[in-house]
């Protein structure tokens, strides 16, 4: 196993008495890369990441932490080189925001603790805040002491496990605000997350996982790869005879009425009710070379082409499409 | 090895987290009181003239009560060390630091027993000292020259490193801050068994005796130590399972997942 990763997984299974959490899973994460854990509750997010972060050993396979391979003679080398956030901000809620984050760095046995605890609260915009008591803060400001916290070491891998869950969305955006900032930082992230639309946002790539990883790649790579490229249109009225105008298109493989926000609509007649407008899914290979010609071909119908454009599939989309491939179809 | 600067932060955060709770500091302080209110009472309740089986009888009793105090005062305390750990949602952040447990446990161990033992110390203290200056002066000498008084003095580090090994090895084990005060209290009275023989003289105590157990107790609360370091397994306390390691175990069931043709490892 090469040592240039920031996190290497061969084969990992965990197996909690008979109900296997992991299942076989591989995959490898670089260095200063943001990289998305997604998956239903229950997935074995949770547990990867604290197998990952030494808390629990793994029933098989096997996994490096910042290029030191996992085993009880490393355990304490990776925690060094590691911080793990987890839901729950974890604070010693009778402490001051200062005396959990000073106790942290004595545990890691960091030189300059003062310093180290003033620039970990710079970071998060809670120096204010420094000697206040947990108990004080809200459910925000406590996940930024928890990044904080985390912080302290300089850690070359950050597990960040549902940091956003139970916040707000002003607290959320917060909170992925100074996620994003770790990646200048050139930290890498390993962020379990229910919500796509941030990991979309944040992750250079992202895995999907449910018991045993269903996928691994880009947002836009999971896209290409599950979906077919297609084009929507949005005609003023109903196409006439729509068959003539598509089928003559080499551009296009097939085409469907489409509901007016672009999805599909097998069920519809001609894409429209009747003097309304309409819409239409087309099927292509390459959508940038395909538009002008379909565009040539509507206006030549006689069509008043409102709208043509790429249909965008969401990470929502390909993580719905995975997930329900097993929890509802199989 | 065991590395000073980590056990020491967790000597100073759970002395600074006692301090501010206050069910410990109520009953870190109301127990000694409880405790001293009735043996002062049954000794300057008692007269010069009384009779030497009655005099020695009262000051069996009276030197045996504050022994609860080493006991109960740090068993409440250590109940609460790891659960109250749990209930806060630290415990998880805590074992990925580079801490050992050993470490971990030495520390809140300490943590425990220092106040443990100034409070039991402290009580003893008061108590003899209401005795030299309150009591009628036989019955401050009968106390004074009880046999079991050098031993019961000995016995209180004793007894709290007990109550405190049995406390942690408890609070690693349950869920719930109250269970495991009321588990550790009961966990913490076997000593106390042949220590009332001792001070109610079924048992004739002696030096030898006294310096025997003490011995055997010492003996006992460090292997305790050991005991409890390897009952405070990471795995367990942060999923509730015991580790499994078996790769037979780890066969997946067939059919139940489809592979998907994109899923590549590699960056």
């Amino acid at each position: 196993m090469s040592t240039q990763a920031a996190i290497e997984v061969s084969h990992l299974t965990k197996v909690f008495g008979t109900r296997t959490a992991v299942r076989d899973v591989s995959f490898t994460v670089a260095r200063g890369e943001v990289f998305g854990f997604l998956g239903p509750n229950g997935a074995g997010k949770t547990t990867t990441v604290r197998i990952l972060g030494t808390l629990i050993a793994p029933t098989s396979g096997s996994a490096a932490v910042a290029g030191i391979p996992l085993g009880s003679a490393s355990e304490e080398e990776i925690r060094q080189r590691i911080s793990i956030t987890t839901e729950a901000p974890g604070l010693y809620n009778r402490l001051t925001v200062a005396e959990n984050l000073e106790f942290f760095a004595r545990l890691y046995g960091l030189p300059g603790r003062e310093a180290r605890v003033y620039e970990a609260l710079s970071a998060v915009g809670l120096t204010n805040r420094a000697d206040d008591l947990c108990g004080s803060l809200s459910k925000g400001l406590k996940q930024r002491a928890s990044l904080a916290r985390s912080l302290l070491n300089e850690p070359e891998v950050m597990f960040l496990d549902e940091p956003t869950s139970g916040l707000d969305p002003a607290a959320a955006h917060e909170v992925l605000g100074l996620v994003s900032g770790l990646r200048e930082r050139g930290v890498t992230v390993f962020l379990t997350t229910h919500r796509l639309d941030e990991a979309e946002r944040l992750c250079d790539r992202v895995a999907i996982m449910n018991t045993s990883l269903r996928t691994i790649g880009t947002p836009e790579e999971l896209r290409r790869t599950l979906f077919s490229r297609s084009i929507a249109v949005a005609t003023a009225a109903p196409l006439h005879q729509p068959d003539k105008v598509f089928d003559g298109l080499p551009s296009v493989q097939g085409w469907q009425p489409a509901d007016p926000d672009g999805g599909p609509r097998p069920d519809a007649g001609l894409g429209g009710g009747p003097g309304g407008p309409a819409s239409y899914l087309l099927m292509v290979t390459d959508p940038a070379a395909a538009a002008p010609g379909i565009t040539r071909a509507l206006v030549a119908a006689g069509a008043d082409v409102l709208s043509i454009g790429e249909t965008r599939h969401s990470l929502e989309d390909v993580y719905l499409e995975l997930i329900e491939d097993k929890e509802g179809r199989s | 090895m065991i590395n000073t600067t980590r056990t020491g932060a967790v000597i100073r955060k759970e002395l600074a987290e006692f301090r501010r709770n206050r069910l410990i500091v109520v009953t870190a302080t109301l127990l000694p009181v409880v405790f001293l209110i009735s043996p002062t009472a049954s000794i300057l309740a008692i007269h010069a003239s009384a009779s030497s089986a009655l005099l020695s009888k009262r000051v069996d009793y009276s030197l045996f009560l504050p022994l609860l105090v080493p006991l109960f005062v740090p068993a409440t305390m250590s109940a609460y060390s790891v659960v109250g750990e749990k209930e806060q949602g630290t415990l998880e952040p805590l074992l990925t630091t580079p801490i050992t447990r050993v470490e971990l446990l030495l520390g809140k161990a300490v943590a425990i027993f220092l106040p443990a033992i100034t409070v039991s110390y402290l009580t003893f203290g008061v108590f003899l000292a209401i005795v030299a200056l309150f009591a009628d002066a036989p019955v401050a000498t009968a106390m004074w020259h009880a046999p079991q008084l050098p031993a019961e003095v000995l016995f209180i580090p004793l007894l709290a490193a007990w109550a405190i090994w049995i406390g942690l090895a408890i609070s690693s084990k349950v869920s719930e801050t109250r269970v495991a005060q009321q588990l550790s209290v009961l966990g913490s009275l076997p000593p106390l068994a042949l220590i009332s023989l001792l001070s109610f003289q079924v048992i004739t105590p002696s030096f030898g005796l006294a310096a025997a157990f003490a011995g055997g107790l010492l003996v006992i609360d460090c292997a305790a130590c050991f005991f409890v370091a390897r009952l405070f397994d990471r795995e367990r306390l942060v999923t509730g399972t015991r580790p499994r390691r078996s790769a037979a175990a780890a066969v997946a069931a067939p059919g139940t997942v489809r592979r998907l043709p994109p899923v590549s490892g590699t960056s």
